[in-house]
């Protein structure tokens, strides 16, 4: 049977690892080609980089450090962060990415997305979504862009039904009301998006204990679920995370 | 012309840096080049044919840069490994896009219903198929199993991502297979050809086993 994937978050800036709270407040948690070595070594089912780094100064900075895992570590990468045209994507594969992951830019121009699913396949096309709860629209949860600062007007179940049509071969599911909080995913909205599409769902914000992975599993429906924290500051390994979910009934890959 | 360990067929489909770098990894020694000639193709000991994004495009490229013969011709006569679409297009015909594939084995490549599929736990199964699946090794009248499983426990783990599966028309190639939530080929295997649909250079220790059989492999 397939297995539900943990997959450890580095988000990176500066070629360090660092993790902030509802993306403000970052801390430094480590160099990051350590850090993917130690997870893969755990057992972590894939690693997702994101980098966030404004200034595309810093940009070769990632490339380098895609490449120095890419020869190190051999479970699939999935990078995002500053993506922004075709060129990029294809950046970043050959730096040995193996999804790159897309979030503005799909908003602002979605037929990038479309371009890039066609050009590269859409197993390696992953869209993030970042979504918030609102109570001024005719719809649950809001699509926001620019790291959570700019609402869209976008229905985010809507949203995700519209990426997968393009061409998007996964979505990487962000609640920024839960992100860095520590109080679990939301999994009401994983679940909505789960239910709309066919294609896997990566639930993202909020880990902050086992319980919370197993009820993004079990709850949300989500294929594949992503943390932080948790792993970052050796609360908890991969491993643990894994034998917890397998006792709770979740098939994974130990 | 420097001696070729390995030539990772390159058809300018998707990223083979995963690949080339999980040999070197489990090869160091080994020369592995990564090339659209196919004069390097026909020197080299051992062919990789590896493969992403959909199959009528990794067709049409193949055929714009004149590999379809050596690719074939090296299916016939070297140790040889598809990976993914690789596998796929050894085949009659695909689903994907109605294309024909390269015809080395008789039979089919077919899309998941992505409708109405369920696991045992009664969840819905998500289409493309992504993650890590158990891969149980057919006997299929081998005794003992085939040099590309050595090390490699049965019901091993290793990465997938696709949409479409081989079927093909004599089952006795099948040297592997997997579920979801049916029952498919996973793996080939006939004299000197090996072929997976999943990804050994992405499946940590279990598919970097396999490169290192099919790198000392002597069919």
């Amino acid at each position: 049977m397939l297995a539900k994937r943990i997959i450890p978050c580095l988000d990176v800036t500066n070629g360090r690892v660092v993790k902030g709270v509802n993306f403000l407040e970052l801390r430094d948690a480590g160099d990051p080609v350590e850090i993917a070595k130690r997870y893969d070594e755990q057992g972590a089912d894939e690693l997702t980089f994101l980098d966030i780094t404004a200034s595309s100064d810093d940009r070769g900075l990632l490339l380098h450090i895609i490449e120095e895992v890419a020869s190190q570590v051999f479970i699939p990468l999935t990078v995002g962060g500053g993506v922004r045209e075709v060129e990029d994507v294809r950046r970043l594969l050959n730096a040995g990415a193996d999804k790159v992951s897309i979030n503005t830019t799909a908003v602002l121009n979605p037929k990038m997305v479309q371009d890039a699913a066609a050009r590269f396949g859409s197993q390696c096309i992953v869209v993030a979504i970042d979504a918030k709860k609102v109570d001024n629209q005719p719809f649950e949860w809001e699509v926001f862009t620019h790291g959570g600062r700019k609402a869209t007007g976008l229905d985010a179940v809507k949203w995700a039904e519209y990426m997968v049509s393009l061409g998007a071969g996964e979505l990487l599911i962000t609640s920024m009301d839960r992100d860095g909080t520590k109080i679990g995913f939301n999994n009401p909205l994983n679940h909505a998006i789960s239910e709309a599409v066919d294609v896997p769902i990566i639930a993202s914000g909020g880990a902050g204990n086992l319980q919370h992975l197993v009820d993004g599993v079990k709850i949300g429906g989500a294929d594949a679920v992503l943390a932080a924290s948790i792993f970052h500051y050796g609360e908890y390994t991969v491993q643990q995370a894994k034998e917890y979910m397998k006792i709770n009934g979740i098939e994974v890959r130990l | 012309m420097k001696k070729i360990d390995i030539a990772v067929v390159d058809y300018g489909m998707g990223n083979l840096r995963s690949v080339s770098k999980a040999l070197e990894h489990v090869a160091p020694s080994k020369n592995v080049l990564v090339t659209s000639n196919p004069v390097a193709i026909a020197n080299a000991e051992r062919v990789v044919f590896p493969g992403q994004g959909a199959m009528p495009d990794c067709i049409r490229e193949l055929d714009a840069r004149g590999l379809r013969e050596a690719v074939i011709h090296a299916a016939k006569i070297k140790p040889f490994l598809g990976i993914c679409i690789g596998l796929q297009m050894l085949f009659e015909h695909s689903e994907e896009g109605d294309s024909a594939g390269l015809g080395v084995f008789k039979g089919n490549v077919k899309r998941f219903a992505a409708v109405d599929m369920h696991d045992a736990n009664g969840e819905k199964l998500k289409v493309p198929h992504m993650g890590w699946n158990q891969v149980y090794q057919s006997q299929h009248k081998q005794t003992p199993p085939h040099a590309l499983w050595q090390g490699i426990e049965d019901g091993a783990r290793f990465y997938y991502v696709h949409s479409y599966y081989v079927v093909p028309e004599d089952d006795d190639i099948t040297s592997g297979y997997s579920e979801y939530p049916s029952r498919f080929t996973s793996a080939i295997a006939k004299d000197n050809l090996f072929a997976v649909q999943f990804h050994p250079e992405k499946s940590a220790n279990a598919g970097l086993q396999m490169l290192s059989n099919f790198v000392n492999w002597l069919p």
